[in-house]
């Protein structure tokens, strides 16, 4: 990886953009938290653990982790519909799988734990902001947590790997063009949690990005637990 | 999780001696805060907080068909999300009727308080035009979204630019500066919602004062002149009292317009 290539924002293949986190945004919540890649802002707030309604949907065995994903229709440059898309729903549903290995919902039957992402400023790797923020949001409102998980997007911009994607690299049009990975590990056992893959990879440059994922992931976890620690300053990494 | 009869009938009592629990006066507003830049994609964006009440609102610029009755101006749509972020009372799926009031009420304050001059955003007479978004989304409700939302509004269009449009390609090239500012008249159009408490008027409610109240009047004012109205809820109202309204309404609009228009700058 000593070759000099050119990121179009100038960075090095292993640099994140520089990241925000608060925690404590949205005074109603029972936790919320803000996180950022750059230009990619993302909130979420959680309520709960709650009665579940209605009835029939109630678990008693263990808990309900549900997640909403959600763009401002002013988040980017082509205005989006507000309400609910295929491709939020999906994000919804992938998130809190991405979330569950950590949290110890099942301490909390017939309930559930309502966790709402917003992405205010979109500038690629959403998700990994929402992810970031949730967990962090979670922690927050006191939701019994064995770890934390944190995200990041892995790119590859023809033949080379690079860390958090953003939009002009998520429209790389040269060589083999764009892949974009979304990874999620939890931090003590270093396990993944959450991966989406879209583009033109092999298996064994596939395990590279995995692992330069985990690497990078360590970085926005400190920023995480710091944010955590001092609630309501924006902290900067 | 609505406020306990309890604490309604504390605010009434300390109503009828012109006190309130946070210590303001009945016509007094919370501290207002507005910023710009939520989001660098919009064409405008400002954050507005009243107190601990938070909305963001964005404008986005699209170009589109004018409707046939008025085929050399500009369209207008205001929407707004009650986020389930934003409160335990809102709740997924599709808009409730709170949410396309308040959506109704900051449109028809922008529209009839003749704020944007639509004619300037005729790009070809009878086939296009610039479609003007306003989409309001709340962060947290603290009591009185409609007046967040309505000042939110004017602030996110007196921070808008109008996006660079290639009339060949009919594209629109956002991103790039076209250095025109959305136009707008000098008068500020605010939305100013009364509440009707046993027989007093209070304003900038607060979540507990909102639902003590038993009846509301949206005005819509620019400079002196009522543009729009609406009174929500079942409760009916003296006409002196409505009078009395109308009075308060219009020394508050003085005050916050001074407000928005200094935030503007």
């Amino acid at each position: 990886m000593a070759t000099a290539f050119k990121r179009p924002d100038g960075r090095k293949v292993e640099d994140i953009r520089p990241m925000k986190a608060k925690v404590g945004v949205v005074p109603n919540a029972d936790g919320s938290a803000m996180f950022a890649f750059g230009g990619t802002i993302a909130i979420a707030a959680v309520y709960g653990p709650k009665e579940l309604h209605p009835r029939n949907q109630r678990n008693p065995a263990k808990g309900t982790l549900r997640c909403t994903y959600n763009m401002n229709s002013f988040s980017v440059s082509d205005r989006i519909r507000p309400g609910p898309s295929r491709r939020s729903t999906e994000i919804s549903k992938i998130t809190g799988w991405a979330l569950e290995p950590v949290v110890m919902i099942n301490n909390f039957p017939n309930t559930v734990v309502d966790v709402h992402i917003q992405i205010v400023q979109a500038d690629a790797s959403t998700r990994c902001a929402g992810i970031n923020a949730a967990a962090m949001a979670l922690a927050h409102a006191g939701i019994p947590m064995k770890d934390i998980v944190s995200s990041i997007s892995i790119g590859k911009l023809d033949k080379q790997l690079v860390v958090d994607v953003d939009k002009a690299e998520e429209d790389w049009e040269d060589g083999e063009g764009p892949t974009d990975i979304a990874l999620t590990f939890t931090h003590n056992d270093e396990k993944l949690s959450h991966i989406q893959l879209d583009g033109y990879i092999s298996p064994k440059q596939l395990k590279e990005a995995v692992e330069l994922g985990k690497q990078a992931s360590k970085k926005v976890y400190e920023l995480q637990k710091k944010a955590l620690k001092n609630v309501g300053e924006e902290i900067t990494g | 999780m609505k406020t306990p009869s309890m604490n309604v009938n504390r605010i009434k009592t300390y109503l009828a001696e012109g006190k309130r629990f946070d210590g303001r006066k009945p016509e007094e507003y919370r501290n207002l805060e507005i910023s710009f830049g939520v989001s660098k994609k919009a064409e405008g964006s400002a954050r507005v907080k009243l107190g601990d009440t938070e909305v963001i609102v964005g404008v986005k610029m699209a170009v589109g068909e004018p409707y046939p009755d008025s085929p050399n101006k500009g369209n207008l749509m205001v929407t707004a999300e009650l986020l389930p972020l934003s409160s335990s009372r809102f709740e997924l799926g599709p808009p409730k009727f709170t949410a396309i009031e308040l959506g109704r009420l900051v449109d028809r304050g922008i529209r009839e308080g003749r704020f944007i001059e639509f004619e300037k955003l005729c790009i070809k007479e009878g086939e296009k035009v610039w479609t003007v978004f306003v989409d309001v989304y709340t962060i947290n409700d603290a009591g009185n979204l409609l007046d967040a939302a309505g000042i939110g509004a004017v602030a996110a269009l007196k921070n808008a630019e109008i996006p660079k449009y290639d009339e060949k390609e009919g594209k629109i090239l956002y991103g790039e500066s076209s250095g025109k500012k959305m136009p707008l008249t000098k008068e500020i159009p605010i939305s100013i919602t009364l509440h009707k408490i046993g027989d007093k008027i209070l304003v900038d409610p607060t979540r507990e004062e909102e639902d003590a109240g038993e009846t509301k009047v949206t005005i819509g004012l620019s400079n002196g002149i009522i543009s729009s109205m609406q009174k929500g809820n079942e409760k009916e109202l003296s006409t002196d009292l409505f009078g009395e309204m109308l009075d308060m309404g219009e020394k508050i609009w003085g005050d916050l317009s001074k407000k928005i228009e200094k935030a503007a700058k």
